[in-house]
This record gives C-alpha cells, structure tokens and sequence, in this order.
C-alpha cells in the first residue's frame, strides 16, 4: 500500500513534466502561403453562437440567417449590387394593381436531387403560418394576403394567397402593393423546403445529413451542435460555376478576445462583424494599422422616452433631451467603432439624406430655449426643479458608459439630474413592455430594406415595438397611405414626411446608425456584406 | 456500510426534491419569458407559444409537470435551440465539460501536491518562497486573466498551443491550465500546512530515530495524514471545476455544458435550466457521498457506519 502510494505520485511527477512539455511538438504547419494558382479555397469564419434552428420556417436570429443565406436560396436572393435579383425563380410578372406575382421557377435542384417546385415554395410558407408548427417569425409573412388570419387561427390555410399552379408557377397574392416585396423573397422565411422530405420527416432540420437537403450556393456537410458547422460547395446548385470556395468552416466563438486571437494567429479568416464581434478595447490599435473595415448598416441605437409620464409627456422637454447630446462625441470617445450619429430615425442606407438628419447634432442653444418652453407649460420655474429622470439599459458595460456619458450630458448642458438604472436582459424588456421606465435604450436592425420597417413600429402607441406610448392620426394616416401608394416616388416622399412628423415629436432620441466593424484576410475577396449588414460567401474566394 | 449508504441516498432524493422545488419557483418568479426579444412578438403568436409548452397551466399542473419530468429523466425541447431536445444538449456537453474538468483536476491535485510537499520539506527555505509565491499569485489571478494570458504568451507569441477551440489533445491544456491554476494554489497552500503539522508529530520523529530515510518518511507516514484534507476539499472542488468552467469555456470556445449552465438563466430557457440544475445537483451530491467514503478509507480513525454507541 504504501509502496503504492509512493509510485503512484512519482508516476503524477512524470506525468506532470510530461503535460508541461508536450506542447512543443505540435507546429501549426501552415506551409507558407505562397502565391501559387493553388490557393486553398478554405474559409474560416467565426459565427458565434449556436445557430437556434436550421429550419427556415423557426429560424428568427441573425446567426440561423447565417447559415441559411448560404445553403438554402429563395425566390430571389440580395445580389452584389444590395438589390434582390432572380434566384430560385428566373423570372416573375406583377399584376397592375402591384398586388399579384406569378413566379416562374428554375429547374433547379436539391442537393439530393430533388427538383425544386413551386410546391415546396407554397408548403414551406404555409407550414410557416400553421399556428401548430410555432414559428415565431411567421409574421413575417403577413403581407401575403390571409396569412395574418391563418396564423392567428380566425381564418383557412386555403385561403391564404399563396398557390402553386404547377410545378414551376407560383401565384402570391399580397394584401397591398408591397414595393419590398421582392426583398422579402430573400429573407430566410421565405425560403422553400424541400416538401418530399419534410412530410415524412418533421424533424429533418434538427442534424446534417441526408434529410437536410439544401438549394443554395453551399451544401452544410457536418453540423456539430454549439461547436462548428462545415459547408462544402454544392455541385447541385445552379449557379455553381460562380461560387469559388470549396468549404467553409464556421465556428463558434462567443468571446470577441479570443475571436481576435485566432484571426491574429491565423486561425481564422474574419473577425469582427457581421457574424464576430470585435473587442471595444482593440478598435483604435485596429484603426491605427488601417485594417480595420467599416461599414455603414440598416440599424438605430435609440433612447426611448416613455411619453405617458411627466416630464416626458411634454414634447419640448423631450426634444431638449435630444438637442443637448453631443452625438459625435459618444461615438468618437465610447462606442468607437465609426457609427453615425443619428437625428433622424430611418438609417442613411435608406434615406441618404439623414446622414445629416433632422437636426443639427450638438445643438446645446436649442436645447435651452426647448427647456425652458417645456418647463414652463409644466408650470416649473427651473429645471433644478425637475424630478430626476431615470435613464435605463441593460446590463452591459458598452450601453453603461453610453448612459454615463448621457448623464453627464444632460446634468451639464441642462442642469437635469439624471440617475442610471440597469437591469438584467430579460427583466429589462419585461420593464419596457409594460411601461416602467422613463428613458431607455434599445437597438433596432432592419428585417428588410425599406423605411417602412423603421417607422411601422411606431404607428399605434400599444404596439408590441412601440414602446413609447407615442402616435399621432397625421403620422398613420401617412403610412397607411404609402401602403396603397403605387407610384415609388410619391410613396417615398409619403414616409419622408412621417419620418418628419415623428422627429418633430420626439418620442425617441436616436444616438447612432449602427455599423458593421470587422478585419479579414488579405486574401480574402468579394465577401458580400449588405446594407442590412447579412453576409454572403457565394461569390468569395482567395486570391 | 450498505445501510450507510442507503441513508445517504435517501437524504439525496430529499435534496434534489428541495433544489428542484426552489430552482422551478425562483424561475417563475423571475420576470421575463422565454420568448421575449428586442423584436417583439404579435400577442397571438406569442399566446399559442405559450400554450404549447404549457405555460398557460396553473403553477401546481407545471410543476408537477416538473417533477415527472425530473424522475423519467426526459426534459423535452430546449426552447432556444430548437433542434435539441435537453436531453441532448446535456448528453453532448457534458463529456466535454467532464474531460476538461478531469484533466484540471488532475493538473491541480499532482502540481498542488508537489509544490505543498516541497514548500513543507524546505520550510522558510527558498523552495517554500518561491512555490507559495506562485501559490499565492494562484489564487489572486482570476481564471478568465490566467486563460488571455495563456493564450498571449503560449499561443500567439510562442506559437505552441492553438488560441482556443476543442478538437485535439493539443487543444486541451490550456483552458485545463487555466481552469487549474487557482484550485492548485489552494491544494498547495492546504498541504503545505498540513503536512508541516503531520511533521512535527512525535510518531515522525520514532521514524527518523529508527533512522528511516527521509524520502520513506515523508511518503510513507507524513503524506498520508497530510493528504486528509486534501481528500476533504475534492468534493467541493470537482463540484466546482465542473459547474465553474462557463468563463473558460467561454473563453476558448468549449462546448461543454458549462456554457448552457449560464446563458439559459438569461434565455429563461426554462426547460434547459431544469435539467441542467438537477444534473449537476446530482453529480455535486455523489461528488460529495464519494469523497466521504473516500475519507473512511484513508483514514481509518472515521467511522462511517456510526456504529458503536454508548461507548
């Protein structure tokens, strides 16, 4: 026994020395990179997290849209040029009335060679919308007339407007001229599936393998949950000729440090946005050595005031909040990653004029002659008089230092005490729902391209994004009109001025258009990122 | 001993009755939902939601829903990852958190050990300065600074480990380093105490009389004694190194179970957080009735049974 004992620690001792110095055998045995034809068509990507589900149908998140963007193809798919060209369908014809598409499909395959059919297009929609099946973005699809009733329960799967005549003719019937509605054909919820085998397998999205079959430009070849899925070109595809790479690894990273860290060391090809994100900490270095790649996004960072509550109910106090934040330098001094400031609510990638906005950022005179207005129709003679304002986020160290910089705005410019007050993810949203907040931020990132989805949220004060309390019958009566709008230029100019009306009321602070921060390999070329900020491989490769 | 035992599973099920019943109602209590995001839902989307995972039954019918769940061990569907069933997700995680949480183990109790006997052998010496010193840096640095550090020096400067990730044996030692640093500290400083306690007994010194060489002293009559708490602090320790290794995993990309431990409390991923909860809970109470027998048996001066009363 003690014998024993005695061996079995000198036998820890060796073992111990042998752990310390078995590392230094294995070299990462890159054969160096020399520029030959033979460059391996082998990309890396970091996608963060385990996509939620694979099922174009479930799938409601931008790491799922990932995967899907790839492997899968809709009606139409957003083309180099950021405008949806003819994907799955070659062509399509649309009614007078803006309201019909008929969609003539390509003879086109599965990656088991499955012809792909109008009918898959039509089962993969309705499956959507069948309130048995749990899909949480089926909303998505309510600009297809009846949908909203199907999925709501209060109509017919038959009659939602939505039909395949034969095998390569699909008839959608829309609710109003949606002018976006080819965008939408190539959002992940309106991809098809592959009906042969979704009908007898209702779970063969949950794995790789030969259920998961796929009609996009890469074939998904292993899927090993929470760590890595591989995608391999798809010899079925039928614009094969174009797509490059051979495979790409994605991998799933949830620490930007790290995520760093392998791109430095060469293990991986992208860090950073729109899959990654990049360490706060490291974006001067990055900008210093001029790696660093910015592009601007459909997206808003916004304080939301809560306008059912004093002193937010008034609107000149509300636009003396806005008019008193020094907007260029949040982002110049915290944010750090090139973001625009936003005075206007509709990103510059749709409205290029808002890249100056509604107003002048920085506007601190204005803002006084707003406070004091505002302060006398509330009846207070000075705005130390005012209760603190409470300004909320969720728990995050980026969104804290924002605040502080607020706060000290406010109290500076102002003289408005502002105290901060934080709250985990989930509790957070619970707070804004149901209306327990005075200001707060929250983030918004466009679905599809049109102002449209940056403006429908705020037209009823109780809808689900609304969140401020706020609606005004002139700024519905606009958007109501532009749904019914055929002519592009008038509708346009219809959400200009809604986009006017809300500004003048306030009932948000916009702070930042968001915007895409990443580094890549110098190989690397014609990684496709657009102005939603959703990433395609389909035309990359290295040089 | 049987009886022992069956005691002791007996006060486990009670345990777990108690973890199970205290998890489920903290987690209701909790406000928000599993289907809350920035983007909300239309309501009548969000209500058949909720009635399809029974969300809209009276507490008592979920939570007895709850219970049979625990005991036929299936948890259903993850709400989150719609593709895995929490069956699955506990199934592929947790050999991954198990192997990187053995290999730490491992690395904490063998370096711990030798540097605890050592720094006791050559007290106040400058072996005993220099291996407490990196005992004490050991339990200040806090693992996730341990883990970049590693990986700046080991991996980008020098080239030697891969960053992070979790395919080879190669890409194992680091975050087992990383995992292992701060327990080791502690199993050093724990022996070195004891063992210059054990040393300074008078049964030691009959060794050395009896001219016995100090190697055979040292592991023959002191360490065996001095390893006592060492065994004690195995419990909590394996406890700990497998539910605590969220940040390393994190960090170097693992897909261990660690991962889900955390971020379904902020998903309300309630399904996940059940099951998650009570496999640990379990694997905590065997690690704990495992090292009390462990102990009965080093130390021979513990009875477990209890028996003999009224002496």
């Amino acid at each position: 026994m003690k014998k024993r004992l005695s061996i079995f620690f000198s036998m820890l001792l060796v073992v111990s020395m042998f752990l310390a110095a078995c590392g230094g055998g294995g070299d990462n045995a890159d054969g160096g990179g020399d520029g030959g034809k033979d460059v391996p068509q082998e990309l890396k990507v970091n996608i963060n997290t385990e996509p939620p589900s694979l099922n174009p149908g479930l799938a409601q998140d931008s790491t799922s849209g990932t995967v899907l963007r790839n492997i899968m193809e809709g009606l139409t798919r957003i083309g180099q040029k950021d405008e949806p060209e003819a994907a799955m369908a070659e062509s399509w014809e649309i009614s007078d009335d803006l309201k019909t598409y008929t969609f003539k499909i390509r003879d086109a395959q599965w990656s088991n060679g499955d012809p792909v059919t109008a009918q898959d297009f039509e089962y993969a929609w309705k499956w959507a919308l069948d309130p048995n099946n749990q899909s949480t973005y089926s909303y998505q699809l309510y600009y297809i007339e009846g949908a909203e009733a199907a999925n709501t329960g209060k109509g017919s799967m038959d009659d939602v407007g939505v039909k395949a005549i034969d095998d390569k003719t699909l008839e959608v019937k829309l609710v109003n001229p949606t002018p976006y509605f080819l965008e939408l054909t190539a959002f992940y919820t309106y991809l098809p599936v592959n009906s042969k085998i979704a009908q007898e397998n209702k779970d063969w999205a949950t794995d790789a393998g030969d259920d998961y079959t796929t009609n996009g430009p890469f074939h998904m070849t292993e899927w090993s949950h929470s760590d890595k899925i591989i995608l391999e070109k798809s010899d079925t595809y039928w614009d094969k000729d174009t797509v490059k790479l051979d495979s790409i690894e994605m991998v799933m990273i949830n620490d930007p440090n790290t995520e760093l860290s392998m791109f430095d060391n060469g293990e991986l090809d992208w860090a950073g946005a729109p899959t990654g994100a990049l360490p706060t900490d490291a974006m001067q270095a990055l900008k210093d050595n001029g790696t660093l790649v910015t592009q601007a996004i459909a997206g808003v960072y916004n304080y939301k005031f809560n306008t059912t509550v004093e002193p937010l109910n008034n609107e000149n106090i509300r636009k003396a909040l806005s008019h008193a934040l020094n907007r260029e330098e949040l982002i110049a001094n915290i944010t750090q990653g090139e973001q625009l400031p936003a005075m206007g609510i509709v990103p510059p990638t749709m409205f290029p004029e808002n890249e100056k906005g509604h107003f002048p950022d920085n506007d601190v005179e204005a803002a006084k002659e707003f406070l004091e207005k505002g302060l006398e129709e509330l009846g207070y003679e000075d705005a130390s008089e005012l209760p603190a304002i409470a300004l909320s986020y969720n728990t995050s160290e980026a969104h804290q230092k924002i605040a502080q910089a607020v706060q000290d705005m406010w109290s500076q410019n102002l003289g408005i005490e502002v105290t901060l007050d934080n709250a985990e993810w989930n509790v957070y949203l619970d707070k804004l729902d149901n209306m327990d907040f005075q200001v707060a931020r929250l983030g918004w990132l466009g679905d599809f391209n049109d102002a449209m989805n940056f403006l429908e949220m705020y037209k009823d004060a109780d809808g689900g994004n609304n969140q401020t309390g706020w609606e005004d019958p002139e700024f519905q009566k606009l958007l109501e009109q532009s749904q019914t709008e055929t002519d592009p230029d008038a509708r346009l100019q219809l959400l200009k001025d809604a986009e006017a009306i809300f500004m003048d009321a306030m009932p948000v602070a916009p702070i930042y258009f968001y915007t895409n921060n990443w580094v890549q390999d110098e190989s690397l070329k014609e990684v496709f990122v657009s102005g939603l900020g959703d990433v395609q491989y389909k035309w990359a490769y290295f040089e | 001993m049987a009886k022992y035992i069956g005691k002791r599973l007996l006060y486990m099920i009670i345990s777990l009755w108690l973890i199970v019943t205290a998890t489920f109602f903290l987690m209701r209590v909790a406000p928000g939902n599993p289907f809350a995001s920035e983007k909300k839902l239309p309501p009548e989307i969000e209500a058949n939601l909720q009635a399809h995972y029974g969300l809209d039954k009276p507490w008592y019918q979920q939570y007895t829903d709850y219970l049979v769940n625990v005991v036929t061990w299936d948890f259903g569907p993850s709400f989150k990852y719609k593709s895995q069933t929490v069956n699955d997700l506990i199934s592929e995680g947790f050999p991954v958190s198990f192997l990187l949480g053995m290999e730490a183990i491992f690395i904490a109790v063998a370096l711990g050990v030798l540097f605890g006997v050592i720094a006791a052998l050559k007290q106040n010496k400058w072996q005993d300065y220099t291996t407490m010193a990196i005992a004490v840096l050991g339990i200040s640095v806090p693992s996730f600074i341990m883990a970049s550090f590693l990986q700046y020096f080991l991996a980008i400067k020098l080239g030697v480990f891969p960053v992070a990730r979790w395919e080879s044996f190669q890409h194992t030692i680091l975050p087992a380093i990383a995992l292992a640093a701060g327990p080791m500290a502690y199993i050093a400083r724990l022996t070195r105490s004891s063992m210059i306690e054990v040393l300074a007994n008078d049964y030691i010194k009959t060794a050395k009389a009896k001219g016995l060489s100090s190697g055979v002293i040292t592991v023959k009559h002191a360490m065996r004694n001095a390893l006592l708490p060492v065994v004690t602090y195995l419990g909590p320790l394996t406890a700990s190194i497998l539910t605590g290794s969220f940040v390393i995993e994190k960090i170097f990309g693992i897909p261990g179970l660690g991962f889900h431990f955390v971020t379904s409390i902020t998903n309300r991923d309630y399904t996940v957080i059940m099951g998650v909860t009570v496999f640990y809970s379990i694997i905590l109470l065997v690690a704990i009735l495992l090292v009390d027998i462990a102990y009965g048996i080093i130390d021979p001066r513990i009875k477990l049974a209890g028996g003999k009363k009224g002496e």
